[in-house]
C-alpha cells in the first residue's frame, strides 16, 4: 500500500528557504533580481477593480428601459462623484422632474436597455505584497510577483491561524513540558513572538493579545479552546485569514503535547533574531502547514548552508530512523524505528496493515501502522 | 480509438484523484472481461513534480509489475499489444485539483437555479454557491460572492424559451460587473455556459463575449414542465476538459495519452450507476465517502441525480462532519463513555494527520459512528434536491384534495430502492463486512428488501468511462470484480411494542431446504445465505406493519446472498428510534453488535 502523502514536517535548523510572493491579478514588480529585501520591503503592487453598485433606475425615474439612454447625464466610463445627479426624467411637459443620484465616488461602468440597471464601480483598489522574510530575489515573474530567498532556520507546524506576522523570537516556557500560563504573559513581550512547551489556552492567547504579542508558537492547543478563540467550531481546515489579533503555529497537535525536543532546542538558539511566522494551514490536495522563518543571513554565509543542505539529503524511514507517533494509543510518543515488517499485520481494531517496529523513548517496543508515525528530520 | 471494439482485449484505466492515481487493468479471459491487477502511486500534480503524468506512468509501472508483464517501453505504453506486452485502449477519468468547482446561476431559486445546480452536479462539478434573484441577497453581495470563490465554470440559466429576458440578463450584468477569475491560471478567461432563455442569447453575448470564455448551449429548462439537462452536461465536460483540465499540470500529455475523453470522476461514477439500474430495471442509491467530500448518487424510475456534500468526509472534513451532526448524535453510535474534550481533540488530530489509521478498536468503532453521520447528512441533502419540477401546473382532481404534491416530494424512496452501493475506504475497508452494512443501515434505514453492497477497491470511475466504449466489458467487470454483495436487508416499516412479533417469514433455500421464522420488535438477526446463492423469502407482516405492500400486506421475493447473508432488521422504521437513558442505549448498542458479530468483544468493548 503506497501512501499518497507522506506525513513528516520540516524542522532544520539550517536550509536554504524560497519564498513565492505573487499578486492575486498582474500588476507591477518593484523589485529587481538580487535585490537585498527586508521582510517590509514592497516587492509588487497592483489594484482590485473596485467595488460595484447596481442601481435600478428606469424604477427610480419610473421609465422604461428603452428610454433610459435619454435620461442618462453620464455615460458608460464617465467618472462621477457622491451626490452628483446620474439621471434624469422630466414629464408632463416639464412639469414633474425625478432625478437619480449617484451613491459613490466612482465611474459608470454600464447601462442596460434591457433591464434598465446602471452598474457604477467605485475607484480601484490597491493590493501591494511585502517580502515577508528577510533575503535575495532570486526570481522576477513578470507581472505577477517574486521568489525571495534566504538561509536559515525551517520550521513546520502542524496547524495553526492567523495570518503572516513578523517579530523578534522570545522563549517564555523553561520546558518543553511546561505549559504557557498567565504568569508567563508579561508586558516586555509586546510585539514578541513567543514560544510556549506543551499547551496554550484561551485565557492566556487573550491576555497575549492585549498585550501585543505577535504570535505564539506552542507544543499543544486544545479544541475547546480553539473553539472558544475563533468563536465557531472549525469544520475544515483551512486557515490563516482568521482576524484574532495574533498568529499561532502549533508544532504537535490537539491536546496538551510537549514540544519536540529538537524544535525547542532550535529555536532557544535563535532566541532574539527577527522571526517571520505564518499560521496558513490546509489540509487538502497541496497540503500547506504553518511555518516558523528565522533568517540567517548574517551568522552563516550560503557555503556554509550548502554544504549542510547536501550532507542531509532526506532519506525515507529506515531502521534508526528517529520518528514520533501521531496517533492513539502512544500519540505524541518518540521513538526510533527497529524494523519496517514486509507483511501487512493485524491491529487490534482488525485492521489490516502495513507496519513498522518502534522502540519507544520508554524502551518499549510496539508495532505501529507505518501511516501512524511520522519521520523527524535529524 | 483506432482499434476496433472487437479486438480488444486489454484495457488499461487510470483515475487521478487528488492525492492518489490508481490504474486498473482489465482483460479478456475466455468468454468475459475481468480485473487482473490494479496499481496505485501518489498524484503528482503539485511541486515538485507538476506533472499529471508521471504520477499515471508509476501507477501503471507497478501495474506491469503485478501483472508479470511490460505495459511501459521508454515511458511510453506499448499500445496496441503485441503478445504479451502492452495494452489495447488506455481511458482516464480525473478529480485531481479539488475536482470541477462551479457556481451556478438561475432567475427563481426552486425552479431554474435549482435545475442549473442539478445539471453541474450531474455534470460532475461541486457547487460552490447558487445564485438567483430571489435568493435574498443584495446585488452587490452577490458581486462580492462570485468574486471570492474564483469558480473553475459558471452555469448561467434562466427564463423559459420565449419568456421574459430582463431577469436572466440581470443575472448576466452582476456577473459582467463582478469580472471572476478563474481559480487556476492567472491569464485565462473563466468559461461560462449560458443555458437560459433562447431570447436572451443576444443580450448574454454583448454582456459576456468578450470578458469571459461563453459558451451557449440549449436551455436547461426549456418550459416549466421539462428540464433538458443533457446538453448542459455535456457541455460541463468538454469545457472542463479544454479551459479546467488544460490549465492543470501535465493534463495536455495525459490527453494526448488516452483513447476517449477524460471524464470528471464523479461524472464517470454516475454514468456506470445509471446503465446497472436501466439494464437490471432497478432503482439505486450510491454512495462514495471520501476524506474531504461525500458524494451522493441515485437513479430513481430512472430519473439520475448526483449531490456532493463538499465538507463530509472522514479525514480532511472529520471535523466538518462532528460540528454539523453535533456530539450527541455522533456518540449515540458509540457503546461506551467517552469524555468530551478527549473526543474532540481526537477528532481535530484526525483533519490535521489524515491518513492515520485507527489501530485500537475504541478509535475504529469512533470513526465508524462519524462514518454513519457523514452518511445520514450526506443522504438528507441528496433528498433534498433529487426532486421533482417545481413551478409546474398540474391538473387535479377531487381526489388530490387529500395528497397535495407541490414537487417538493423527494424522488428518493428508501422503500422502493432495491440496492444500495457503497465506497470509499471506511465502507469498502471496513474490517468486516458487516460493519459496513450495518453503517449502511443506521444511516440510510432501509425499508422493505434492500441489497446493499459495496466498491471492492473503487475502481466505478474507471468503468463508467469504459461503459463508453466497451459497455459489456464494464458491466461484466462490475458485476464480476467490482461490487461486493454483502447481503439483503429486510426492514418492515411500523412501530409496535418491543418484543411483540411483527413479521413471519419462510425461506426457500437452494437445495429445498424450508425454514420458517419469526421476527420480534426490536430483533437483529442474520441468516447467512452465500455469495452468487438465491433464497425465495415469503413475508407476513402483521397488521400495521408494511414490507412494501401496504400494511399487513404480505410479499414474496427471490432475494440475493452475500458474505454476511439475509439481516432481518426489525428494530423499527418511522420511527427508528434509540433509547434516551445511556445505559439503556449502550445495552442496545451491544445486543446489536452481538447479534451481527460488528466488533470483537475486546479494549473498550470487552464484555
Amino acid at each position: 500500500m503506497a501512501h499518497a502523502y507522506t506525513p513528516g514536517l520540516r524542522v532544520v535548523e539550517k536550509t536554504i528557504i524560497y519564498k513565492e510572493r505573487r499578486l492575486p491579478l498582474r500588476g507591477t514588480v518593484l523589485v529587481k533580481k538580487g535585490d537585498k529585501v527586508q521582510y517590509d520591503k514592497i516587492v509588487a503592487r497592483t489594484e482590485l477593480p473596485g467595488n460595484v453598485h447596481m442601481m435600478n433606475v428606469v424604477n427610480k425615474l419610473n421609465i422604461t428601459p428603452g428610454e433610459i439612454k435619454d435620461c442618462m447625464l453620464k455615460k458608460e466610463g464617465d467618472p462621477i462623484k457622491r451626490d452628483e445627479v446620474l439621471a434624469k426624467s422630466s414629464s408632463f411637459f416639464g412639469l414633474f422632474k425625478s432625478i437619480c443620484n449617484s451613491p459613490i465616488n466612482g465611474s459608470v461602468e454600464s447601462i442596460s436597455t434591457v433591464t434598465g440597471q446602471v452598474v457604477l464601480r467605485e475607484a480601484p483598489i490597491p493590493v501591494e505584497i511585502a517580502a515577508y522574510i528577510d533575503g535575495i530575489v532570486d526570481e522576477v515573474i513578470e507581472a505577477e510577483g517574486v521568489n525571495v530567498k534566504t538561509w536559515g532556520t525551517y520550521i513546520q507546524g502542524i496547524f495553526g491561524v492567523g495570518g503572516e506576522v513578523v517579530g523578534d523570537l522570545q522563549i517564555v516556557s523553561k520546558s518543553v513540558d511546561k505549559p504557557l500560563t498567565m504568569d508567563d504573559i508579561t508586558p516586555n513581550l509586546k510585539d514578541k513572538i513567543i514560544v510556549g512547551g506543551s499547551i496554550v489556552t484561551n485565557d492566556v492567547i487573550q491576555k497575549a493579545k492585549k498585550i501585543g504579542i505577535k504570535g505564539i508558537i506552542v507544543g499543544g492547543l486544545d479544541d475547546k479552546d480553539l473553539k472558544e478563540l475563533l468563536g465557531y467550531d472549525l469544520g475544515v481546515a483551512i486557515t490563516g485569514h482568521e482576524e484574532i489579533g495574533l498568529t499561532i503555529v502549533v508544532t504537535e497537535g490537539f491536546g496538551q503535547i510537549k514540544m519536540a525536543e529538537k524544535t525547542y532546542d532550535i529555536l532557544k538558539r535563535n532566541e532574539g533574531l527577527k522571526t517571520s511566522i505564518n499560521g496558513a494551514t490546509q489540509i487538502r490536495a497541496g497540503v500547506i502547514r504553518p511555518e516558523v522563518i528565522v533568517p540567517l543571513l548574517e551568522r552563516y554565509t550560503l557555503e556554509e548552508i550548502l554544504q549542510e543542505h547536501e550532507a542531509k539529503a532526506q532519506v525515507g524511514m529506515e531502521p534508526g530512523s528517529l520518528i514520533r507517533v501521531i496517533r492513539k494509543p502512544y500519540f505524541g510518543v518518540l521513538g526510533k524505528v527497529v524494523s519496517l515488517p514486509h507483511n501487512l499485520t493485524e491491529m487490534e481494531s482488525e485492521t489490516k496493515v502495513r507496519v513498522v517496529e518502534v522502540e519507544l523513548e520508554t524502551g518499549e517496543k510496539v508495532i505501529l501502522p507505518r501511516a501512524n508515525v511520522e519521520t523527524i528530520e535529524s | 480509438m483506432n482499434i476496433k471494439k472487437e479486438d480488444i482485449t486489454s484495457i488499461l484505466a487510470t483515475d487521478c484523484g487528488s492525492t492518489t492515481t490508481k490504474a486498473i487493468l482489465i482483460e479478456k479471459r475466455g468468454d468475459e472481461f475481468r480485473l487482473i491487477v490494479r496499481g496505485e502511486a501518489p498524484t503528482t500534480v503539485e511541486a515538485p513534480v507538476e506533472d499529471v503524468t508521471q504520477g499515471v506512468l508509476n501507477a501503471v509501472t507497478e501495474v506491469g509489475e503485478l501483472a508479470g508483464r511490460p505495459i511501459l517501453e521508454d515511458n511510453q505504453l506499448i499500445k496496441p499489444r503485441k503478445g504479451d506486452k502492452g495494452i489495447d485502449i488506455y481511458i482516464s477519468t480525473s478529480s485531481a485539483g479539488g475536482g470541477l468547482q462551479m457556481m451556478v446561476a438561475g432567475v427563481v431559486k426552486n425552479m431554474t437555479a435549482e435545475s442549473a445546480a442539478r445539471a453541474a452536479l450531474g455534470g460532475g462539478a461541486i457547487v460552490m454557491d447558487t445564485l438567483a434573484t430571489n435568493d435574498k441577497r443584495l446585488p452587490h453581495e452577490q458581486i462580492q460572492r462570485i468574486r471570492n470563490l474564483r469558480p473553475d465554470m459558471i452555469l448561467l440559466s434562466g427564463g423559459v424559451d420565449g419568456g421574459t429576458v430582463s431577469h436572466v440578463v440581470e443575472l448576466g450584468e452582476i456577473i459582467a460587473a463582478a469580472n471572476p477569475r478563474p481559480r487556476l491560471g492567472i491569464s485565462y478567461q473563466l468559461p461560462i455556459i449560458y443555458a437560459g432563455n433562447i431570447k436572451a442569447r443576444d443580450e448574454i453575448q454583448k454582456l459576456l463575449g468578450d470578458k469571459t470564455a461563453l459558451d451557449i448551449t440549449d436551455n436547461l429548462r426549456p418550459t416549466m414542465e421539462r428540464e433538458n439537462l443533457m446538453p448542459s452536461r455535456l457541455k460541463i465536460q468538454q469545457l472542463f476538459l479544454e479551459h479546467v483540465m488544460a490549465q492543470a499540470p501535465g493534463y495536455k500529455k495525459l490527453m494526448a495519452m488516452t483513447d476517449v475523453d477524460i471524464m470528471p470522476t464523479p461524472a464517470a461514477v454516475g454514468d456506470i450507476m445509471q446503465r446497472i439500474s436501466e439494464q437490471y430495471n432497478i432503482q439505486i442509491v450510491g454512495a462514495d465517502i471520501g476524506g474531504a467530500t461525500t458524494d451522493v448518487f441515485s437513479v430513481f424510475k430512472g430519473v439520475f441525480n448526483r449531490t456532493v456534500s463538499a465538507n463530509l468526509g472522514m479525514s480532511y472534513s472529520i471535523s466538518e462532519v462532528f460540528a454539523e451532526a453535533g456530539m450527541e448524535n455522533v456518540m449515540k453510535w458509540v457503546p461506551f463513555d467517552m469524555d468530551e474534550r478527549d473526543l474532540r481533540n481526537r477528532i481535530k488530530n484526525k483533519m490535521i494527520r489524515p491518513t492515520t489509521i485507527p489501530q485500537v478498536l475504541d478509535e475504529l468503532v469512533v470513526e465508524q459512528a462519524i462514518c454513519r453521520e457523514a452518511l445520514r447528512i450526506s443522504f438528507d441533502q441528496h433528498k433534498a434536491l433529487a426532486v421533482g419540477l417545481k413551478g409546474v401546473q398540474q391538473e387535479r382532481t377531487i381526489a388530490d384534495i387529500f395528497s397535495q404534491s407541490t414537487g417538493d416530494e423527494s424522488l428518493v424512496d428508501v422503500m422502493t430502492l432495491d440496492m444500495i452501493i457503497g465506497s470509499g475506504g471506511v465502507l469498502s475497508h471496513a474490517p468486516r463486512r458487516c460493519q459496513s452494512a450495518l453503517m449502511m443501515m443506521d444511516a440510510y434505514l432501509p425499508e422493505g428488501i434492500t441489497e446493499l453492497t459495496v466498491d471492492s477497491i473503487f475502481m466505478m470511475p474507471q468503468l463508467g468511462v469504459l461503459a463508453k466504449v466497451h459497455p459489456e466489458a464494464a458491466t461484466q467487470v462490475f458485476l464480476k470484480d467490482c461490487l461486493i454483495r454483502i447481503g439483503t436487508c429486510i426492514a418492515p416499516v411500523g412501530k409496535a411494542k418491543e418484543g411483540k412479533t411483527v413479521l413471519k417469514a419462510k425461506l426457500k433455500i437452494p437445495g429445498g431446504k424450508e425454514e420458517e421464522l419469526e421476527f420480534k420488535y426490536g430483533d437483529l438477526k442474520v441468516i447467512p445465505l452465500e455469495v452468487g446463492a438465491t433464497a425465495t423469502v415469503e413475508l407476513h407482516p402483521v397488521k400495521g406493519i408494511d414490507i412494501g405492500e401496504g400494511k399487513g400486506q404480505p410479499k414474496t421475493k427471490e432475494i440475493n446472498g452475500g458474505v454476511v447473508g439475509i439481516i432481518f432488521d426489525c428494530r423499527g422504521r418511522q420511527p427508528f428510534e434509540l433509547p434516551k437513558d445511556k445505559k439503556k442505549r449502550i445495552e442496545k448498542l451491544q445486543t446489536w453488535i452481538d447479534a451481527m458479530d460488528i466488533y470483537p468483544r475486546e479494549g473498550a468493548l470487552a464484555r
